[in-house]
């Protein structure tokens, strides 16, 4: 075997003692020599099991061979025929479980750095689309004859004019919740012809990928990027709307206002740990911590109004990715030492395993098998330490990893200052309880039919975290997706 | 972008504004709240719903200068605009007809008592409001507070007018006086609801506090609002803001408002030297 297959191309990556001080992108990207160096590898399998492990099933042999041809452009539009957030993809995808886990060249050595190359081709294409725009803004009269716009989406292939269709073309759909399963659906429904209104409660748009994920993993130009393309296809966008509060889902069905809907509210509820001490001050849930940070740039404070309160000594509750930024968004805010703490092994770290080598490289310190039990006041109302109890591995549990059981005497206080809980989010009420006749599971999620996410109101879809509890950026815009399709059916089937 | 379409000053520092809201104000119901962002770089502000228009599509808000951001709100003038304004948020006061209700409101809590005594009123309860402020030219909206109460007691703590003293103490001496109560509402500081309550409790009548706990999303998403109530963590945007004042753990809520005192004041004094120093409201 040549070398060229052996060796998988790194990302170069801002080196770890200057990112922890910043919130630019950790991840520099390829460059186009890295980048074709890398789609070499691909050994172009006939039978294609990367693409099976892609839940959108990019076409990735495909994609990858343009890239190593060259022909980046290209890569990128074969990309989009599959997947509309391929920038956004490439940089938060846990492809080591998806796409990556399946490359035959992973059996024998590294698999092809698909997230990698999606990332490059997607990067490539969209500064290619700016400069274009750049060069025709230029030109002095060229507003309405240059079609540059439409040069930009040949190249997009995302297919730019809406197919004139009259049954889509009468109908409006809304879509609930901007995240990335809400913004599939619109884009995928308005390439269809539709007419779509979004609603957002937040007065930003984009759902986790803006108030949770830092800028330094995601910058929030590609969210903004991405949000704009959505609009450039028609798609309304309607911020500081709570659908349940300000507008009753019901209502704008049976006015007329709307022939469908499509609810992809997320998991926007934080779970805490139910241990005492847990309201005292310098204790967050991740979701409040990484709204402050992200949302609100508390990180630029004060120059923005929102404040965020880190110590010196941080504890993280959990070690999922909603963990893992929280505690590097806590190094980068200034914070001495941060520690995870969780209760199984590594072996069963739910994160990335990307983000966890980013945050040990960046001083995160892993305390494992380790549980929480009583977080300790000052005497003034603020955090002074945290008691946690050591665990050890007992029997599988339901979920098939051996669950953790206390050890009996071996409570231990830890010197911390800030405790942050990111311990799972689950579905929030506000909508669904308020939304008569929309079945719901035990634990609150929206109960779906079939596999397009048909509820049990005719005319309304869901899908996304609100169905299947946290889960992948991938995952949701797959739902968001099969529900645009599932929509389409069900409107030219009606009307 | 919310339209301001008319705005008045009740007393130094304290203002009224009607803002073109049209959803907010259809759905608006007494005891909901709306989160407020001035501008492009603020921070989510809650504020009480004092009063909405459904022909006019527009809501009323009565807010305090007390830090950066509404002192920020208060240069906003008739014709400029609000970014965003989210709502109605919170669950509704429940208002059932009880008999007589004694409406408790402290400083600025008058403005979002407003609306729960003029359904008190309307459901045909006896609404009797004790109103105080620190002197009696910070007794605002005193002609509402008077139209929607069958009765009215001021209080100042500097006996400028009416009672002198605190409005728990004027809600004793009317206790004291034999009046029948059978419901109390409380709005306005922290330690003003934690007095009422202690009042009513040793009398046994059923008392509703509106908690002003610091807040982000206001929608339940980040917890921030968390409070304590009968041992149990609530969150205060979304099960509340109103809760049983005999259970609330204030000293927690009081202790949860100052987690970000330090930045509070860093935030004010830097928009204070932008501003050239603050003349206007200087107490
Ligand atoms: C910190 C963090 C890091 C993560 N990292 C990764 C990662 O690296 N890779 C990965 O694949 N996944 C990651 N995830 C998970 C991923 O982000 C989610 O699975 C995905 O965003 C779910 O998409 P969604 O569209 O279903 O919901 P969301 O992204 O949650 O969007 C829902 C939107 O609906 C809005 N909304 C809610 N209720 C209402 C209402 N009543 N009316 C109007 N609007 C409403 C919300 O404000 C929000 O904007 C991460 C999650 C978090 C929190
Ligand atoms: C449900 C609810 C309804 C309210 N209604 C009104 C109203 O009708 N009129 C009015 O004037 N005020 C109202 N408030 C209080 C108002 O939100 C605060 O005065 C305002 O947020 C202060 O911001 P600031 O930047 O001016 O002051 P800061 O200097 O930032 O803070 C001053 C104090 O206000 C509190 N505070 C700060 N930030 C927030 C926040 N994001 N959310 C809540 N409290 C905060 C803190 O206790 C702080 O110590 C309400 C609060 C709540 C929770
Ligand atoms: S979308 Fe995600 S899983 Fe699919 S190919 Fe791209 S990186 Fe892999
Ligand atoms: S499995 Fe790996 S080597 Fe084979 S086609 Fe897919 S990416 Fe290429
Ligand atoms: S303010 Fe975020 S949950 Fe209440």
């Amino acid at each position: 075997m040549s070398r060229k297959i052996v060796d998988r191309t790194e990302m170069p990556k801002q080196s770890p003692e200057a990112r922890r001080t910043n919130f630019s992108e950790v991840a520099l990207g390829l460059d186009p020599e890295l980048a074709r160096r890398e789609a070499e590898r691909c050994i172009q399998c006939k039978t294609r099991p990367c693409t099976t492990g892609c839940p959108v099933e990019v076409d990735i042999p495909e994609f990858v061979a343009l890239i190593a041809e060259g022909k980046y452009d290209e890569a990128a539009a074969k990309i989009k025929e599959k997947n509309s957030l391929p920038a956004i993809c490439g940089r938060v995808c846990p492809q080591e479980s998806q796409c990556e886990s399946l490359c035959t060249l992973g059996r024998k050595y590294e698999p092809v750095a698909i997230g990698a190359l999606e990332r490059f081709a997607a990067d490539w294409a969209s500064k290619r689309a700016v400069e274009k725009r750049e060069a025709c803004a230029g030109d002095v009269d060229s507003d309405l004859q240059c079609g540059c716009e439409q040069k930009v989406c040949e190249l997009d292939s995302r297919g730019c004019a809406p197919t004139s269709d009259s049954a889509a073309s009468a109908a409006r759909v809304a879509v609930i919740g901007t995240g990335p399963a809400g913004l599939t659906c619109a884009a995928d429904l308005a390439l269809k012809g539709y007419k779509v209104d979004m609603f957002e409660s937040l007065h930003d748009t984009g759902g986790v990928l803006r108030y949770g994920i830092p800028e330094f993993r995601l910058p929030k130009s590609i969210v903004d990027e991405e949000v704009e393309y959505v609009r450039s296809l028609g798609v309304r966008i309607f911020t500081n709307v709570v659908v349940g509060l300000t507008l009753d889902l019901r209502e704008m069905l049976e006015s007329g206002q709307y022939q469908a809907a499509f609810i992809a509210t997320g998991a926007g509820l934080p779970y805490f740990l139910g241990i005492p001490g847990e309201n005292l001050n310098g204790v967050y849930s991740a979701n409040e911590f990484l709204t402050r940070v992200n949302l609100m740039k508390a990180y630029m404070f004060p120059q923005y109004d929102t404040p965020v309160n880190i110590g010196s000594k941080v504890a993280v509750v959990g070690a999922g990715n909603v963990a893992m930024d929280s505690a590097r968004t806590s190094l980068r805010l200034g914070a001495e030492e941060v520690k995870i703490v969780y209760r199984r092994s590594r072996a069963e770290m739910p994160a990335r395993l990307e983000e966890i080598e980013n945050a040990e490289e960046e001083g995160v310190e892993m305390m494992l098998l380790a549980n929480p039990v009583r977080i300790i006041s000052d005497g003034c109302g603020k955090v002074s330490g945290m008691e946690c109890i050591r665990m050890e591995l007992g029997e599988p549990d339901a979920s098939g990893r051996r669950r953790p059981v206390p050890v009996e005497g071996s409570e231990f206080i830890l010197d911390v200052d800030t405790v942050i809980v990111a311990v799972g989010q689950g579905p929030n009420p506000l909508l669904t309880e308020r939304t008569k006749g929309l079945e719901l599971n035990r634990k609150g999620n929206i109960e779906v039919r079939d596999e397009c996410g048909a509820t049990s109101i005719p005319g309304v879809w869901a899908g996304g975290d609100i169905v299947t509890g946290a889960a992948t950026v991938i995952s949701a815009m797959g739902a968001g997706k099969r529900a645009a399709r599932g929509i389409d059916e069900w409107i030219r089937s009606r009307f | 972008m919310f339209k301001i379409v008319e705005k008045c000053t009740l007393a130094p520092g304290v203002h009224q504004y009607e803002v073109e809201a049209p959803l907010v104000a259809k759905g608006a119901r007494p005891g909901n709240f709306v989160v407020v962002r001035t501008s492009e770089t603020g921070e989510r502000i809650p504020l009480t719903i004092a009063g909405h228009n459904r022909e006019t599509g527009t809501i009323t808000l009565v807010v305090q200068e007390v830090g950066k951001s509404t002192m920020e709100m208060g240069m906003l003038e008739v014709g400029d605009y609000f970014k965003d304004v989210a709502g109605p948020l919170g669950q509704a006061t429940r208002i059932e007809k009880v008999g007589t209700v004694v409406a408790v409101a402290g400083g600025i809590g008058v403005a979002p008592v407003l609306p729960q005594i003029r359904a008190h009123k309307a459901i045909g309860n006896h609404v009797i409001s004790i109103v105080g402020a620190r002197t009696r030219d910070l007794l605002v909206l005193r002609d509402e507070v008077e139209k929607f109460s069958d009765e009215v007691i001021w209080a100042t703590d500097d006996g400028s007018l009416g009672y002198h003293g605190f409005v728990s103490g004027a809600l004793e001496e009317l206790i004291g006086s034999g009046q029948k109560i059978d419901e109390v509402i409380a709005i306005g500081p922290v330690r003003m609801m934690q007095a009422v309550a202690d009042v009513t409790r040793k009398h046994n009548i059923p008392t509703t506090v509106s908690l002003n706990a610091i807040m982000v999303d206001g929608t339940g998403m980040c917890g921030c609002c968390r409070v304590t109530v009968d041992g149990e963590v609530k969150f205060s945007c979304v099960d509340g803001p109103e809760f049983d004042g005999h259970k609330v753990d204030f000293d927690e809520l009081v202790s949860r408002q100052g987690f970000f005192r330090d930045k509070e004041q860093i935030a004010r004094e830097r928009f204070e030297a932008d501003r050239g120093g603050c003349k206007c409201h200087a107490k």
